[in-house]
């Protein structure tokens, strides 16, 4: 050492202390998985779109969004919000409201026009998708941005499938339904309507196709045995929207019993009202507790004047009158009979048990496995048993929702083209969860829920204009600036500040790094990063 | 509703935001602060002083466009910062007697004067011990005469370079190297206090100002406000030791806000021995939260503890929230 007397370092700076070296632990930047994402079905990627929407640049969040979903003014109507169910926010004062900032970049995105990119190149590939339902519209745009030729055949004469023909317009506006549809159809989606795929196997051969996807929902109404009179007027729910669609008023009457306990049941019970029933009564076995319907349906059918009789059968119908037994529910939650029956009065009855699948399209291919009246399909690939045949939506074994149908149509476009390439899609590995207990919650400021109004209720039960409103810009983006970006950076300089050695540099506006020469491992940053992006990871001695 | 966007997802608490418009961010979010203090330091893991040193010291920078001395006094911040011939300061600097860092100040100040050097700044710097103790008298003279410097106490509420032993800003039940936990009444004996941001309010002097390293953008805010007056001014800054309070080295933020938020330390501000302003207390928290981080503490917990110190330092912060009225 040539140094001057008493002296181990170099005179001036201390930068040749290299102080890292005490360190036990480093810290890490991460990304973790947030809730949000995790638990929606299309596999948003929710806190990524939310922090685009942050700044205001809408076009940036929806571009960002449709990666995953190509039609967020739907979700934004029609999704039941699960991942609002999950979101960390609701640890702190309410939940973020995702499902309403992602109505309000789809409706932003359908008011200024916003186009999907075309794709970038084009496989040489044909593929069919037969359904033109959630899930076949979502198979069809992702499949088309991967450069595929897509045809979707459709029996019906509109696309949309249930969303059209199922789901009420006081709920999907079909104006917004068909602005997100022309969308993908402007991709390059051949769509083909009025055509019934009989034969899927000779449907593939005549079009050459090189793969199918198929979605063709469950259109069959479920049918319970009633004895009834003669003159009895019952109908099925699903036959019962379809016919709202075709412009044909049914006939219904002035008092209408509906029979069910699901979302279906709730929105013929709200559209009878909308027709003019003075009563609409839901029949339903069970209790609300153990209603399949979501929530926020019964709340609002509630409010409009449906009448629910709870623990309740059909056991007979006449023109006019039901009778109706009692019903109890024993201990696994069965209802059983009572034995003891009323009278309800009642011009008609609408049956909402269900729907089933119709598999007449798949007869005669080898290879598929067909349980509980269901396609099965692996669900890594949604591919059937038969090799380039995959499936989704209502006919696979899942929970019945247009966003899950939504996810089907994602993932299977995924591993269809992979299969197109002869290779198979790696399941990609999946960040740790941004548990909320990684969050330093002291940072964020108190800011409640920003609520949706509603049309006024005398409104509501006379017409079938949209229920729930949309959020305002402003209020779109103060919800969005909600979010704790859990697990993921949010660009708020703690750590570059908090750092009491400056071993952390800031290298662009969101770009960080750790000098690992000076950090002495003090953990500062990690514990004082709000979102919890960043992990002490144990040093190798 | 017609109230207009103000909530960032973070507020105003962190260092910066992306979403925050560039002048109501921190000196500190800048990647041209001036890391006054650099790397290569040797105070320990998490020190709150290095850290409040440089917010401070960066702050008054950038106040003074850069025409900036600083006098240091004996501790901590001169050990670990400055080890002959090196240096961690990149600002003209001098190092001190323990006690007298204020009296340099001021001939640093007199001697501006006599040449006309209105532009250039004098701050003057040192810990609880070279402030409350040792340098008081020169710390008051200066006050007195209203000399043109501002001076800056780190309080770690030790002597905490020579091997944590007890200052008069030591809290009291806290145990150090010569108040240890024994004896019917451990620690840190219950005195009368000796609060030093009271007395220099007492001078009448132009700024007092006390502030923790938990809240940036007072802190900065205060050293602005300071550095904008002339004649004598005081900062006191709350700067959590590891070492000295026996506390994880990630805990140094957390521990100086929960002495604020336990009103254990009330953050205000005042000019001409008048109170001004009070950061007020956010989510009141008991102040054996705060205190439980610490082992200097650890006495007055477990069985049997001592359930009357800690009943009797809640009293304090009790007091001090009705005292400057830290509550809504
Ligand atoms: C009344 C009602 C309300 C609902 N409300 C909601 C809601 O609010 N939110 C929600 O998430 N979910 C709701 N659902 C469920 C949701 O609509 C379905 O889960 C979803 O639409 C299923 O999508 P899919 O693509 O699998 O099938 P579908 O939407 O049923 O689409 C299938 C399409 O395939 C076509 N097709 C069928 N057979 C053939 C064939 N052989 N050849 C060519 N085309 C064919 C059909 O015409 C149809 O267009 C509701 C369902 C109903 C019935
Ligand atoms: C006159 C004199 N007495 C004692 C010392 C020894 N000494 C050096 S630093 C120090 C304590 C410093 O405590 P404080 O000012 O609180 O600073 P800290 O180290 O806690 O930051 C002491 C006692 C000295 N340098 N000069
Ligand atoms: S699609 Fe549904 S679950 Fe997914 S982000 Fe939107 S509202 Fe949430
Ligand atoms: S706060 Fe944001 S990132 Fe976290 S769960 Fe909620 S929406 Fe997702
Ligand atoms: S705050 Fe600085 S020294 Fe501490 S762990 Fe983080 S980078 Fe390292
Ligand atoms: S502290 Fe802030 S800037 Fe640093 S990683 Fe966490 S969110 Fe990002």
């Amino acid at each position: 050492m040539d140094k001057p007397f008493a002296i181990t370092l170099d005179p001036g700076s201390s930068l040749a202390n290299k102080t890292g070296s005490w360190r036990t632990e480093r810290p890490v930047y991460t990304d973790r998985l947030p809730p949000c994402n995790a638990t929606c079905p299309a596999g948003e990627d929710i806190q990524g779109w939310l922090f685009r929407a942050e700044s205001g640049d809408y076009e940036a969040a929806w571009r960002h969004l449709v990666r995953d979903n190509p039609l967020p003014a739907v979700m934004g109507r029609v999704c039941y919000h699960g991942c609002e169910g999950a979101c960390n926010r609701a640890k702190l004062d309410e939940a973020v409201g995702i499902n309403s900032v992602e109505r309000f970049l789809g409706d932003e995105a359908i008011r200024r026009g916003w186009a999907f990119e075309p794709p970038a190149a084009e496989s040489g590939r044909r593929v069919l998708v037969v359904g033109a339902g959630p899930s076949g519209l979502s198979a069809a745009y992702h499949l088309r941005r991967l450069g595929h030729a897509v045809t979707v055949a459709e029996a019906g004469a509109a696309a949309g499938g249930m969303m059209r023909y199922g789901i009420p317009k006081y709920r999907l506006p079909r104006e917004v339904l068909d602005a997100e549809v022309a969308r993908i159809v402007a991709l390059g989606v051949e769509l083909q309507l009025g055509t019934r795929v009989d034969r899927i196997a000779e449907a593939m051969q005549a079009g050459a196709y090189d793969a199918a996807f198929l979605a063709v929902g469950a259109h069959i109404a479920k049918r319970a045995f009633i004895p009834a009179g003669d003159s009895a007027r019952i109908l099925d729910a699903v036959a019962l929207l379809r016919s709202m669609e075709d412009g044909a008023t049914p006939v219904l009457g002035r008092r209408v019993a509906v029979y069910g306990g699901g979302n279906t049941a709730l929105d013929v019970a709200r559209t009878a009202k909308r027709l003019g029933a003075t009563e609409a009564v839901i029949v339903y076995r069970r209790t609300r507790e153990r209603m399949p319907a979501h929530d926020l349906e019964v709340e609002e059918a509630l409010e409009e004047g449906v009448q629910v009789k709870w623990l309740s059968t059909v056991a007979h119908a006449e023109a006019g009158t039901l009778t109706i037994e009692k019903m109890r529910l024993d201990e696994h939650g069965k209802p059983q009979p009572t034995g003891e029956y009323e009278t309800l009065e009642a011009d008609s009855l609408v049956l909402a048990l269900g729907q089933d699948v119709d598999l007449a399209l798949l007869a005669g291919v080898p290879g598929l496995d067909v349980r509980d009246g269901v396609v099965q399909v692996d669900p890594q690939t949604m591919m059937t048993g038969h090799p380039g045949l995959f499936a989704g939506g209502d006919m696979v074994p899942a929970e019945r929702n247009v966003t899950v149908a939504v996810g089907h149509g994602k993932k299977a476009a995924r591993h269809i083209d992979a299969w197109l390439r002869g290779t198979a899609l790696a399941a990609e590995p999946k960040h740790g969860p941004a548990l909320f207990e990684r969050l330093n919650p002291w940072y964020y400021s108190d800011a409640p829920k920003t609520e949706r109004e509603q049309l006024e209720l005398a409104r509501r039960t006379d017409g079938f204009d949209e229920v729930q409103h949309g959020l305002t810009e402003e209020n779109a983006l103060f919800e969005a600036r909600r979010c704790l970006s859990c697990g993921n950076c949010l660009q708020c300089d703690n750590c570059y500040g908090v750092c009491p050695d400056n071993a952390v540099k800031k290298l662009a506006p969101g770009r960080y790094a750790v000098d690992y020469d000076y950090c002495k491992g003090c953990g500062l940053c990690a514990v004082e990063c709000p979102c919890g992006a960043i992990d002490m990871v144990a040093e190798q001695t | 509703m017609d109230e207009p966007v103000k909530f960032y997802q973070t507020g105003t608490f962190t260092v910066g935001n992306r979403l925050l418009p560039k002048e109501q961010r921190t000196v500190q979010a800048s990647r041209q602060r001036g890391n006054a203090l650099n790397s290569g330091h040797r105070a320990c893991q998490g020190c709150g002083e290095a850290l409040g040193a440089r917010y401070v010291v960066d702050a008054a920078l950038r106040a003074a466009e850069g025409r900036l001395i600083a006098a240091n006094a004996t501790g901590c911040l001169e050990v670990f910062s400055t080890p002959y011939p090196e240096t961690s300061w990149q600002l003209p600097w001098i190092h001190s007697l323990f006690g007298n860092a204020a009296a340099v100040g001021t001939g640093i100040a007199a001697a501006l004067k006599v040449k006309g050097r209105r532009d250039v700044r004098v701050i003057a710097q040192g810990g609880d011990g070279g402030t409350t103790d040792i340098g008081f008298g020169c710390l008051s003279g200066m006050f007195e005469r209203n000399d043109d410097v501002l001076y800056v106490c780190y309080d770690n509420q030790g002597y905490m370079n020579t091997g944590v032993q007890r200052s008069s800003a030591t809290p009291p039940g806290a145990r150090t190297a010569t108040t240890m936990a024994v004896g019917p009444e451990p620690g840190a004996p219950f005195g009368q206090g000796k609060n030093l941001p009271l007395i220099a309010m007492a001078h009448a002097i132009p700024y007092v100002a006390t502030a923790t390293v938990a809240d940036l953008h007072d802190l900065e805010a205060k050293v602005e406000r300071a550095m904008a007056l002339h004649g004598a001014r005081y900062l006191h800054v709350l700067v959590p030791c590891p070492l000295g309070w026996g506390a994880a080295s990630h805990d140094t933020v957390r521990l100086a806000r929960l002495a604020k938020e336990s009103g254990i330390f009330p953050v205000f501000e005042a000019e001409h021995g008048e109170l001004t302003a009070v950061s007020k207390i956010r989510r009141r928290v008991p102040a054996a939260e705060y205190l439980r981080l610490q082992k200097r503490f650890a006495h007055l917990f477990g069985e049997p503890g001592h359930p009357e110190m800690l009943a009797a330092i809640q009293a304090g912060a009790d007091r001090n929230v009705r005292r400057f009225g830290l509550e809504d």
